[in-house]
């Protein structure tokens, strides 16, 4: 480590700012759920939850939090990714690709409209659409 | 490419000392062995509070807070909850709560806290200054350094309120601004880290978890002074703390925000470590002066107040750890911010050590004012095996006692001192229906006595005299003058002795005589203490009629102080037995009397 100027401690708080944000989830009101089973896995849950990551930095979002769950038992449609956020309706996404997950980001989250093809419900067979 | 999760573990003394180093370790280990380091951040903070619970793990951004963790349940954390995203149920503090987030807010313990010294307790990694730095530190520093004159500090400090968290609840502004006031080359500033009381360890936990913002606040108060120099007082006994300061230290030091012109601003000022042997009077100023010096750390009269002859005869502003870890805050936030916290004369939160006999002991920060009910029934979770609350120890050995019907006082530095008894540094100490008030002084009076430094008489004589009548009563052979000599003395020593220790330690006698005076009447005039616990006065007796003759009272007693025949109804005999409990505890049909 060397001495730092002013300027440089200031840059050198920004930078680390962003990282810390991204542990501390208080104040962070919109969730981004990913279904990390073994079927969410198998179908490729962890690229689409680093394309969250991704998406989500890149923008500089700070109010966003990136959790794992188990499998939300949909696993004809895993990847599966639940978004709860303010002023919107809880919405389980299915089939998540890394491109449908940064959709969800610019769509759902930003401009808050559903991503209409990959809306899927809550597990119950009833309300499940049929693909 | 950032974190996806992180587990926190605790890395305070507490549950350092129940292995948490080896849960450190095996996440570490596990999480190579998956190949997830660069998906999963391991850290170890300083205490979360929750010492009760300890060992402790978090993980975010789940929130998960797992409790009593044992190194061997790393396995199933990382293969259940980090691999495979299901929390491991059966360690979480709310085991309903396996499916949503845990969020820790809901956990009562936490609920009604207000956490702005622990800010960073348990949420940043000590021994790391980038992330105290993320966490807006040293930006109060650079403020003070860049954009504020001394007075502005000072006047900063006035406008929030703060008063000393070390024991008076001296204004901390009118300390500073005594010391800038004079004119000298040479000024120090001292952190008070000796924390002497028995029971308290918020400034251990503020040192361990949260180093940096005590050095930042003295560099601050350099600034203020006109300082070049710093001291940090620290007992010998706190070796974690001791590293995580070294730790610090040299992290800033190395960065160039401590030492010879820092950021460039022209300012220097500089911080050494100073160990303490551990004697509860250190932790009075001018003794810790004395100590720093490397003479006999006894007091001396004052004034002149360190704040004008110090160290060496130089102007040295002594401040407390808590008190310190507030002021970073202060600048930053602004003085009008803190002084929206707390109650008409104290200002801010206030770190309490909750022990004794309660639920949920820990580390606990509430605004000033929060009353003392919330803190021991909402916070701390009541009273264990629904006994009886009866009363707290505020202050430690310098304190007094609160009862029942003040409960919902607000607490501050005003009404606890109306009460007859202190804030003190923050220990508080949970009593119920078990605990008998003449042991309880005794208690502390025995402390005050071994610690006292003999210097003056008072003191030295005052408090033996105290010891010996309060040993007296407790063994059923005091009289009711004596109660009247207490007082006498009581009031005598707080008025003549030369230091606090001695000013204060009549306070728990005066205190538990003012409110449990049945209590003392009970010890003389009846010769029975009602809880039990002056071992003199209590009897064991079997009461024939419940006796079964089982034999088990017999085979426990150590001296053999219990016949009888088999199932015939056994007696004890008095002249032999040492009461010692034991029987009492292994009867198992009641048929034992403890009175
Ligand atoms: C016997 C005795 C022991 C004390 N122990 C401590 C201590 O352990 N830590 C502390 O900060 N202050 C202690 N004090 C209070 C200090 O003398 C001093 O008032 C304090 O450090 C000032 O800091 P503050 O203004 O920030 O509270 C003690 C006082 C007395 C009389
Ligand atoms: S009051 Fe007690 S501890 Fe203080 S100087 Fe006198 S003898 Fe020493
Ligand atoms: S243990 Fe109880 S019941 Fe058994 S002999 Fe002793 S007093 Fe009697
Ligand atoms: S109190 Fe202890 S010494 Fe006395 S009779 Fe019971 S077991 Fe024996
Ligand atoms: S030491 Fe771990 S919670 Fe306090």
């Amino acid at each position: 480590m060397a001495k730092m100027t002013l300027e440089q401690l200031r840059k050198l708080r920004e930078e680390k700012k962003k990282q810390l944000d991204m542990r501390d989830p208080d104040n962070k009101q919109i969730h981004i759920v990913v279904g990390m089973g073994t079927s969410g896995i198998a179908a490729g849950a962890k690229d689409t939850l680093d394309a969250f990551l991704r998406c989500i930095e890149n923008r500089g979002l700070t109010n966003v939090a990136v959790r794992q769950v188990g499998s939300f038992g949909l696993d004809y449609a895993e990847p599966t990714v639940e978004v709860v956020m303010p002023d919107m309706p809880r919405v389980i996404y299915g089939k998540v690709t890394p491109d449908v997950a940064e959709k969800i980001v610019l769509e759902h989250i930003i401009g808050k409209k559903l991503v209409e093809n990959h809306v899927y419900d809550r597990p119950a067979a009833d309300i499940v659409d049929k693909e | 490419m950032a974190y996806k999760q992180y587990v926190l573990i605790c890395g305070g003394t507490g549950c350092e000392s129940n292995k948490s180093d080896t849960i450190y370790k095996n996440f570490l280990s596990l999480l190579e062995k998956e190949n997830l380091q660069s998906d999963v951040q391991v850290l170890k903070t300083g205490c979360f509070g929750f010492c009760e619970q300890g060992p402790i793990v978090k993980v975010l951004p789940d929130e998960s807070f797992y409790v009593q963790v044992k190194p061997e349940d790393a396995e199933g954390i990382v293969n259940e909850h980090l691999i495979k995203g299901r929390p491991v149920s059966n360690l979480l503090y709310n085991k309903e709560q396996s499916k949503e987030f845990a969020k820790v807010d809901d956990i009562e313990f936490y609920q009604k806290q207000f956490r702005v010294v622990l800010r960073n307790c348990g949420f940043i990694n000590p021994e790391d200054i980038n992330e105290y730095i993320a966490r807006d530190g040293y930006a109060a520093l650079e403020k003070a350094l860049f954009e504020m004159s001394p007075d502005d500090i000072i006047e900063e400090l006035k406008i929030s309120g703060l008063r000393g968290r070390g024991g008076a609840g001296f204004p901390t502004w009118r300390k500073w601004a005594f010391s800038k006031a004079v004119e000298s080359d040479v000024k120090y500033i001292v952190c008070n880290a000796d924390e002497g009381d028995p029971g308290a360890y918020m400034d251990r936990s503020v040192l361990e978890g949260d180093p940096h913002s005590v050095l930042e606040a003295m560099t601050i108060a350099a600034k203020a002074v006109g300082a070049t120099k710093g001291f940090i007082y620290v007992r010998a006994e706190y070796p974690l703390a001791i590293h995580r300061l070294k730790v610090a230290i040299k992290q800033s030091r190395e960065m160039g925000l401590l030492g010879e012109d820092i950021m460039g601003s022209g300012f220097s000022f500089d911080i050494e470590i100073r160990l303490g042997a551990g004697a509860f009077v250190c932790g009075e100023e001018t003794a810790l002066l004395a100590s720093i010096e490397g003479s006999r750390g006894t007091p001396r009269p004052r004034p002149p107040f360190p704040a004008v002859k110090g160290l060496w005869g130089k102007p040295t502003v002594i401040n407390n750890v808590e008190t310190l870890a507030n002021i970073p805050v202060i600048i930053t936030r602004g003085g009008k911010w803190f002084s929206g916290i707390g109650t008409e004369t104290s200002k801010g939160t206030k770190v309490f050590a909750l022990t004794g006999k309660i639920n949920n002991s820990g580390l606990v920060e509430v605004p000033m004012g929060t009353p003392l009910r919330d803190i021991v029934f909402n916070i701390g979770g009541g009273i264990p095996n629904g006994k009886k609350f009866k009363a707290v120890q505020t202050g430690g050995p310098s304190g007094g006692v609160i009862t029942e019907e003040y409960l919902d006082t607000p607490i501050d530095y005003e009404n606890l001192q109306k009460l007859g008894s202190i804030m003190g540094s923050g220990g508080m100490i949970v009593m119920d229906e078990d605990d008998c008030m003449v042991n309880v002084a005794k208690f502390y009076l025995g402390f005050t006595v071994d610690e006292s430094c003999g210097k003056c008489s008072p003191c030295r004589i005052g408090g033996r005299k105290l010891y010996n009548l309060l040993d007296k009563i407790s063994k059923g052979n005091g009289t009711m003058e004596d109660l009247e000599t207490i007082k006498e003395i009581g009031h005598t020593m707080q008025k003549a002795s030369l230091c606090g220790l001695g000013q204060t330690a009549p306070n728990p006698v005066l205190s538990t005589m003012r409110y449990f005076e049945d209590e003392y009447k009970a010890h003389i005039i009846d010769k029975t203490c009602p809880t039990g616990k002056c071992v003199d006065l209590v009897t064991y007796t079997i009461i024939s009629d419940k006796c079964i003759g089982c034999g088990l009272c017999a085979r426990r007693c150590p001296v053999n102080a219990i016949s009888g025949e088999k199932k015939q109804p056994h007696l004890i005999d008095q002249t032999k037995c040492i009461k010692c409990g034991e029987c009492y505890a292994a009867c198992k049909f009641s048929a034992i009397e403890k009175k």
